[in-house]
């Protein structure tokens, strides 16, 4: 399926976009991750949360097709 | 015509609204970039009491966004350089100003005194510990964060939403996330997103809208995209830190705050008046600066000489080049001593720049 990956804060600056669109065979969600943590070296040292459709998941979670974002916390104030 | 005519006169708010707005108390942690256009907007809008903690020092580059400061502000603690400038937006409110850092031991006392608390630190550590207060005081949370030119704004603890835990469970490994300080941010940015802080505290009070709890808004300046992720409150967190309910004041708050952060410019201070000048290089050593007021405690006997050390000024050490000074911070910190800073450039080059001021006379 085609997935659409919005990128957040800090990751954004390790995957160098904003937002991507890929064909992706897997079924869940740590298996996105997986893929990701490949092609973006520096994304496993990074913290951050996962949505799908606009709501925090976890990585047991089926992917559905739904856009993904990958949310970091921020501390600035 | 009333202060608060433009209020009145909206259905969805009226005197009842503007009654409800005169008998809140707000407390706004933290008066940087976001806690600036927060208190600036509630102090506007006539909030009863609005309290304000923090222990940080007003600097020149803090004016690039902490739009309730300005030149007459330079070095003074920021809690009470706002509520200077407050006082003279609304004196029919009541303003309490806490020059005083948010620990484990104070929190509790001070969140049971209002209703709604605003978080507008800087670090995660004191977010947590926010956060963590907000449950077990059971007060509402009104978030706010930022990075570069992205923010977020929700409402935690809220009519039983979640918290900021059921978002991120906990804070993130050491450095991984810098502040503002080190990475850098766009002024205007935490102007909307404290704006958007402020707008949520009086959708609350008022009871009118949709207030953001159990969503996360996510704003990027650069697209003006907004973005709005869900998130569910999390049972066994909340029980996880009522638990913790009994220890909480026995905890240490334990804020990373590198050297890096603590060095400041000639060019940085030039403008501050309200400064101590520590030159902790030994007696025999020259430069000695001419047409400054210098105190000058030798880097090794800076324990036993305290009393000179001014408790009330921002205190700038200098060496011979930037490193016993950032050695002097960190000892005056150790002993308590906040508001110290060491000087990047060592005392020829202050030296000079007193020349060059002089020349210029």
């Amino acid at each position: 399926m085609r997935i659409t990956i919005k990128y957040f804060g800090q990751i954004a600056e390790v995957t160098k976009t904003e937002e991507e669109s890929l064909e992706f065979s897997g079924s869940l969600i740590s298996e996105l991750l997986e893929t990701l943590n490949v092609k973006y070296n520096n994304l496993k040292n990074k913290d951050f949360q996962v949505a799908q459709n606009y709501e925090l998941v976890d990585e047991s979670t089926k992917l559905t097709g739904q856009e993904i974002a990958l949310l970091p916390p921020f501390a600035g104030g | 015509m009333s202060r608060y005519n433009r209020h009145i006169i909206l259905s969805e708010i009226g005197r009842e609204g503007q009654d409800k707005i005169s008998s809140a108390k707000v407390l706004v942690v933290g008066a940087g970039g976001l806690g600036c256009p927060v208190l600036l907007y509630l102090t506007a809008a006539g909030i009863g009491t609005i309290g304000v903690i923090d222990f940080d020092v007003v600097e020149l580059s803090n004016l690039q966004r902490q739009v309730l400061f300005g030149k007459s502000s330079l070095g003074k603690n920021k809690a009470i350089a706002a509520k200077e400038r407050l006082k003279d937006l609304n004196e029919d409110i009541l303003i309490n100003a806490y020059p005083e850092q948010l620990t484990y031991q104070n929190t509790i006392d001070l969140f049971n005194q209002y209703d709604i608390i605003v978080d507008g630190t800087d670090n995660f550590e004191t977010r947590y510990l926010v956060n963590d207060a907000c449950i077990i005081t059971n007060k509402p949370l009104v978030f706010g964060a930022i990075y570069k030119f992205e923010g977020q704004v929700s409402v935690f603890n809220y009519q039983n939403g979640p918290s900021y835990r059921c978002l991120f469970p906990n804070p993130p490994k050491k450095d991984a996330v810098p502040n503002c300080s080190e990475i850098g941010v766009l002024g205007v940015l935490p102007g909307i997103i404290g704006s958007m802080q402020a707008n949520e505290v009086l959708k609350i009070v008022l009871g009118i809208g949709n207030v953001l709890t159990g969503k996360l808004l996510c704003y990027n300046a650069l697209t003006s995209q907004t973005s709005f992720l869900t998130v569910n409150k999390n049972e066994a967190i909340f029980r996880s830190v009522l638990k913790e309910k009994g220890n909480f004041k026995n905890k240490l708050l334990n804020i990373n705050c590198s050297a890096e952060m603590l060095e400041v410019s000639i060019k940085d201070i030039e403008l501050e008046e309200n400064i101590q000048l520590i030159d902790v290089r030994e007696p025999n050593e020259l430069p000695k600066i001419e047409g400054l007021e210098i105190t000058s405690i030798p880097l090794n006997q800076l324990e036993q000489n305290l009393s000179k050390i001014d408790s009330y000024k921002k205190k700038i050490i200098f060496c011979q080049s930037g490193i016993r000074s950032k050695q002097a911070v960190k000892s005056l910190n150790e002993l308590s001593i906040k508001n110290c800073f060491s000087l990047k450039e060592g005392a020829t080059e202050l030296n000079n720049y007193t020349k060059v001021l002089s020349d210029g006379k």
